[in-house]
């Protein structure tokens, strides 16, 4: 049973990073998937930079790799691989992250509930005794449930339709 | 200088500072000394193009920004030093819209080594926040610049 579970979610898990706009758009790449544990990794890129002087990465962008990781921990975690939503989420940062290097974040649903999922999650840069941010996050199912996952299809649909940016200096789509 | 403008120069000094604000599009609206910034709305920072809601980590990222923006800038005279996150917490309270987003800090303590911040996003109004941050961050060491 936890065989086809796990072949389910390695079919499911890239559309996560892929189906995720904001992801793409920081250019988070999916690395492993297992019941209750998530690994995403993060080439590193000048246009994530936090201050220009160290070219150090935003601590935001890690923020948002940890968010990632540790919500597709969550979804991996539940019976039935429900689509989730973050409660909170704390982040230690332990250290700068080294310019140039790809950052890896490493996620475990350590105790899930009926609705909720409680996750810890670590970023580093290959050597996982010397992390640069950890976390502690807790996420809940979604209440609109199933069809808010989506297939890949309605997804790339539903990532069509999506609203214009609403100007013209913004972020890009 | 006028207090205002060189506030308002300040700011735009602190932000240029920060590639990745840039990248968000994030900008700011001073009302006197008081600074809010705006998270533009772009497909990019979607989590759920399902649920057409933000990204939590795009929200994140924004409060980040804003505390340390708040901080940089709250030195008297011309000198920028943007500090370093130590420890954050966020909560998210309401599903993000897409739509833009604003954000205001609020010090709550700045000691010489340390400070403490609570920052609020919200779209609609201020009195339904759809996540709220705090943390400590590490004060950096002015860097002057003239």
């Amino acid at each position: 049973m936890n065989e086809d579970k796990l072949k389910r979610l390695w079919d499911l898990a890239p559309m996560f990073v892929e189906g995720t706009p904001h992801a793409k758009f920081l250019g988070f790449k999916f690395v492993a998937i297992d019941i209750g544990r998530a690994t995403l990794s993060l080439p590193y890129d000048e246009r994530l930079i936090g201050n220009a002087q160290t070219k150090v990465l935003h601590g935001g962008v890690l923020t948002a790799l940890l968010d990632q990781a540790s919500g597709l921990a969550a979804v991996s975690s539940f019976d039935n691989t429900m689509p989730v939503a973050t409660l909170d989420l704390r982040i230690d940062y332990m250290r700068a992250a080294t310019p140039g290097k790809t950052i890896i974040a490493e996620a475990h649903a350590y105790k899930t509930t009926t609705h909720i999922a409680f996750v810890r999650a670590v970023a580093h840069e290959g050597d996982v005794d010397d992390p640069v941010a950890s976390s502690q996050a807790s996420f809940m199912t979604t209440s609109s449930g199933r069809k808010t996952f989506g297939t890949p299809l309605e997804r790339t649909k539903a990532i069509k339709d999506l609203p214009p940016a609403t100007d013209s200096k913004g972020g890009r789509s | 200088m006028s207090d205002q403008t060189s506030r308002d120069d300040k700011v735009k000094r602190a932000l240029a500072n920060i590639p990745y604000a840039a990248e968000l599009g994030i900008q700011p609206i001073l009302m006197g000394q008081e600074l809010t910034l705006v998270l533009p709305y772009s497909p990019g920072i979607i989590g759920n193009p399902m649920l057409k809601a933000l990204h939590g980590g795009a929200v994140g990222a924004f409060l980040e920004t804003c505390a340390i923006v708040q901080l940089g800038i709250a030195g008297e005279g011309e000198e920028l030093a943007l500090p370093k996150p130590i420890g954050i917490n966020i909560d998210y309270l309401r599903r993000g819209r897409p739509q833009d987003t604003y954000a205001r800090a609020v010090i709550g303590r700045s000691g010489s080594r340390v400070a403490n911040v609570r920052v609020k996003a919200w779209q609609d109004s201020l009195q339904t926040p759809i996540s709220i941050l705090h943390g400590n961050f590490l004060i950096a060491k002015a860097t002057s610049k003239k």
